[in-house]
């Protein structure tokens, strides 16, 4: 595998780590499990990723398999999604799994917090409109209770219900009876989460990767 | 012996005048069981005087009966009407009046307005167990042993340690593992050694007279004192409402050093004798840590499991459930003792490991009785064993010296503080959240010494360690400088650092969403990765256990239920019992009232259901049963927080009978499918478990209902409605079905007038055509205002949640 890296990668891994903050040997280690993902091209596709066998038990695989082919996580100011992606691509998804640094400041902090957010409302805002309505909010509640059975998808409209009829009073207060909530903005998601402490939870440990552990879970 | 109480009860005030007479009676009690006690530890001197008068009149008998088999005469005595046989009831007495003396103290703690405030509980009882020591001397008789170390290990124990492992918070437990472990094994280790040695080497100091202490006593004191005690540290931290880090990682870590002070205590204390220790000795010892400890975590375990197996058969005999549960936790402790393994250990592991299938079978009262079993005996054991302190203190012997002591007390704090910012600076490395110098001053300070340790050192015998009595009294002046210095001053520092508290868990059904979200995604990109992570392990555990032992451990339907639906389920039947407490129209309670409903959020362009869809209406008779139902069963239960603090139990309301619930809703949905086609009124069954959100953001949206109360307009708002049924569709929400019958707990023992509720998924919608018209919905509100049946024309306020 290692032979199969292009020219100029060092250089090229140099300026990746100086952008996302990785180290160098993280990086080179992702760069491996992308290879072993794209079967040693360039580009990754949807179907790469959906072959991992792992991810089968996962409630909302799709949603994480089109996180990664998101522009709006590609740190671009666009929206839409691409059908295949680079690995620089792959690993700006992968910034956002970063745990917070020790001595950071709390800007810092507050900052690394909305960006962990930003990818979790990304997930949920499937159209791009920058609102999470009704219908996204109960499609990502059936999604986590698809394995659950008949139980789970009945009660998972109400779920959704009453989490949006949470999120409304938490943050408009009082509305009148004709007044219409269209959906939860980013900054209401900030706001209802905001005793929810993401920048801790929401990490992988990318320290310990090494070729080693690297499972390719693709019948290799 | 008089006591003088000096009452301080300001002119007028009533409840002043009535604490003052309570603190008498139970000095005077106090003083008076003192006595007793005192007198009926020594049992000669008591049996002949207070029973003298006894003993006469038997010997009388026994004299007289003697002379009747010689004599075969028989002499007709006064047949005595009155007699006062001590000796017959006199150790259940005692322990009685033990129980109730520290029960009395408990309750007159927290009648003292600002005493509980500044001074932790566990203080104040060590210094009545003082009094009581006191006074039992003063009045001439012999302190008992009370703090025996069988008694202590076998009976005082146990309850505390189980109910410490059965709230066990498993998923911060599990997230620190790592660090408490580290704390427990490694910073246990160092310092007993630290200490032993230390003592040791000062020991050979010319002038303190203490050279005969020889290395191993050193290392054997060292081992003793250096753990951290649970007990202790619980009595104080659940004061100080500290953040749940914190709290698990002192907590975990003086429940998991019990291994280590077993095996260090039984090392030394073998090799006392032959005065070395060789390196394959310390070879085995590490060895039988090993086993100490993951054997008593296998026998915890199994006994465990068998509890969830038994607790799956248990439906016909609800009565017994919980004595299944203490039964086979007491066994687990016992076996493991048995084999010298880590008792605590195996109590700590069978009460984790059988609490989530457990709960998942027993009713929701079983629940509530072990709950509130295992906070009342942890509690009352808790008291007692620091009275037991108090006057075991008293009783001494003790040789008191002050090198030993005052080296002991300050080594230990000094080890414990290198220890703690050593350990923290090497694990700071492997965590993510990494623990600051506040966390590290907390951790530091909160190493209490408990009765553990009085009663290890109680346990070791006199002839081979001569200086055992210097031991007990150093042992006994570290826990006291523990628990009152330290222990005291813990609450302030935590105010003065500002270190982070106890946030007062809300926990939202968002925040309950994203977690699992969370979890999901993770373990997603762990498998992207390729990197076998934290969560990709748990997330296997986790479908291991859905799959096999759930099925194994869980009777009926209930395993399928996923996490995220059972809370959902916890929060509706919480919402449902404040919506029943707080209806009656009298008080409203003061939250914020959601003034959010249902059609600001359904999206407008739903399009609207089926058009004859009408009002869900109630009739009377239904409105009479739901009523009923909710007032037998709803009324009884109180409004919750959840909380594993002893002080504050009350059960959590997410708890209760949710497995109940889940069936009925099976059932309901069922039902609801079968019978949707049929009548207009959309089907009774589906509109009565409306989720009280929906109900609450129904009467909140307040206009929609103020036509209604006229009963003239049926329907003011269709939107509201139409956006309501269709969001009702999948609510069956149950807290109105408490009584069904199908759940054989919680109706049928209720007595014989329930016949008539029948639980509201057997009538089908067609027989709700009967009755008046006119109810609305306000007859849903009606019935949850719950008054009694004369209210039924009273129109509550929308309940403002």
């Amino acid at each position: 595998m290692g032979a199969s890296q292009s020219a100029g990668t060092e250089h090229e891994f140099q300026d990746l780590a100086d952008r996302t903050g990785f180290s160098l040997e993280q990086i080179g280690n992702i760069n491996k499990r992308f290879r072993q993902l794209s079967n040693n091209e360039e580009t990754l596709s949807r179907e790469d990723l959906a072959s991992i066998p792992a991810l089968d038990n996962n409630p909302i695989r799709a949603q994480i398999i089109n996180a990664f082919f998101d522009k709006r996580n590609l740190h671009q100011n666009e929206t839409g999604t691409v059908q295949e992606i680079g690995f620089e691509e792959f690993l700006m998804v992968m910034t956002h799994f970063r745990p917070a640094a020790m001595g950071i400041t709390e800007e810092e902090r507050e900052n690394l917090r909305r960006d962990k957010l930003r990818f979790l409302f990304n997930m949920h805002d499937t159209d791009s409109d920058g609102t999470i309505n009704l219908e996204e909010y109960r499609r990502v509640v059936e999604e986590l209770l698809s394995k659950a059975g008949t139980i789970g998808q009945e009660t998972a409209k109400a779920i959704a219900d009453a989490a949006m009829l949470e999120v409304a009073s938490t943050t408009r207060g009082k509305m009148e009876p004709d007044e219409f909530y269209e959906g939860i903005t980013f900054e209401n998601f900030l706001q209802i989460l905001n005793t929810f402490d993401i920048e801790t939870r929401m990490h992988v440990r990318f320290l310990h990767m090494d070729t080693a552990t690297l499972r390719c879970g693709k019948s290799k | 012996m008089s006591v003088r109480v000096v009452l301080h009860s300001p002119s007028g005030s009533r409840s002043f005048l009535e604490r003052g007479l309570l603190l008498l009676v139970m000095l005077i009690f106090l003083e008076g069981t003192a006595l007793t006690l005192g007198a009926a530890s020594s049992p000669d001197i008591s049996a002949q005087d207070n029973t003298g008068g006894h003993e006469h009149l038997d010997d009388h008998q026994g004299i007289a009966g003697s002379n009747d088999r010689t004599n075969y005469t028989y002499t007709k005595k006064a047949f005595p009407v009155l007699s006062l046989d001590y000796h017959h009831i006199q150790v259940p007495f005692e322990i009685s009046l033990w129980v109730l003396l520290a029960s009395l103290m408990k309750l007159g703690f927290h009648l003292i307005p600002r005493l509980s405030s500044i001074v932790p509980e566990s203080c104040l009882l060590i210094v009545v167990g003082l009094l009581v020591g006191g006074l039992i001397k003063l009045a001439g008789e012999e302190v008992p042993p009370v703090l025996d170390s069988n008694l202590f290990f076998l009976c005082l124990l146990p309850p505390i340690i189980l109910d410490a492992g059965y709230f066990l918070p498993i998923r911060p437990f599990m997230e620190n593992i790592g660090t408490i472990l580290m704390f427990a094994v490694v910073g246990t280790l160092w310092n007993a050694f630290f200490v032993g040695g230390l003592l040791y080497a000062v020991c050979q100091i010319e002038g303190t007279y203490l050279s005969q202490v020889e290395l191993l006593p050193c290392l054997l004191f060292g081992s003793i004192i250096s753990a951290v005690d649970p007990v202790a540290v619980l009595a104080v931290f659940e004061e100080i409402h500290i953040n749940e880090l914190l709290h698990i990682l002192v907590f975990g870590e003086s429940l998991l050093n019990d291994a280590v002070t077993v095996v260090l205590y039984h090392l030394f204390e073998e090799y006392s004798g032959a005065g070395e220790v060789t390196p394959m000795d310390v070879v085995l010892g590490v060895i039988c840590f090993l086993i100490v400890s993951l054997g008593g975590i296998a026998v915890g375990a199994i006994y465990g499991i068998l509890a969830a197996f038994t607790s799956r058969f248990t439906s016909h005999t609800r009565v017994i459930e919980p004595l299944f549960m203490f039964v086979y936790s007491y066994m687990a402790y016992l076996s493991a003792e048995m084999f010298h393994l880590s008792g605590i250990m195996a109590l700590i592991a069978c009460g984790a490991v059988m609490r989530p299938y457990v709960e998942a079978n027993i009713s929701h009262k079983s629940h509530t009785t072990v709950k509130y079993f295992l906070k009342m005996w942890s509690s009352v054991s808790e008291t007692l064993i620091f009275i037991f302190l108090g006057v075991a203190t008293v009783a001494g012997p003790h040789a008191w010296n002050w090198t030993f002591v005052s080296v002991t007390v300050i080594l230990c704090l000094v080890s414990r503080v290198i220890g703690v910012v050593g350990l923290t600076f090497i694990i700071n490395k492997f965590r993510i959240v990494k623990l600051t110098t506040k966390d590290q001053f907390i951790v530091a300070y909160g190493g209490l010494r408990g009765a553990i340790a009085f009663s290890l050192g109680y346990l070791l015998d006199k002839d081979l360690f001569p200086m055992r009595t210097m031991f007990l009294t150093a042992i006994i002046t570290e826990i006291f400088f523990t628990v009152f210095v330290q222990g005291m001053t813990i609450k302030p520092l935590v105010d003065l650092l500002a270190v982070k508290k106890k946030q007062e868990a809300k926990r939202s059904i968002n925040e309950e969403i994203h977690t699992q979200f969370l979890d999901h995604l993770l373990t997603g990109i762990e498998d992207i990765c390729g990197h076998y992570g934290h969560h990709h392990w748990k997330d296997k555990l986790n479908r291991f256990n859905k799959k096999y032992i759930k099925k194994c451990l869980i009777a009926g339907e209930r395993y399928k239920e996923p996490q995220l639906i059972a809370f959902y389920h916890k929060m509706e039947f919480k919402q449902a019992i404040e919506l029943v407490e707080s209806g009656g129209g009298v008080k409203l309670p003061s939250a914020v009232p959601s003034q959010v409903s249902m059609q600001n959020i359904q999206p407008k362009k739903l399009p609207p259901p089926v058009a004859e869809r009408a009002l869900p209406q109630f009739t009377k008779g239904r409105e009479e049963e739901i009523r009923k139902i909710l007032r037998s069963n709803l009324q009884k239960t109180r409004q919750r927080l959840r909380s594993y603090n002893r002080h504050t139990l009350v059960a959590d309301p997410f708890e209760d009978g949710w497995n109940d619930f889940l069936l009925k809703k099976q059932r309901l949905i069922e039902l609801e499918k079968k019978v949707r086609p049929m009548s207009n009124y959309l089907t009774v069954p589906g509109a009565i478990p409306d989720s009280p959100t929906m109900c609450r953001a129904r009467l909140a949206s307040g206009s929609g209902f103020k036509a209604e109360k006229g009963g003239a307009k049926v329907i003011p708002d269709p939107n509201a409605f139409y956006n309501i049924k269709a969001s009702s569709d999948g609510v069956p929400t149950i807290q109105v079905d408490l009584a069904s019958p199908q759940s054989p707990d919680s109706v049928n023992m209720e007595g014989a007038d329930r016949d008539e509720d029948q639980g509201l998924m057997m009538k089908p919608a067609g027989k709700g055509e009967k009755g008046e018209g006119g109810n609305k919905n306000p007859g849903l509100m009606r019935c949850l205002s719950d008054p009694g049946p004369s209210n039924e024309d009273e129109e509550d306020e929308p309940f403002l949640p």
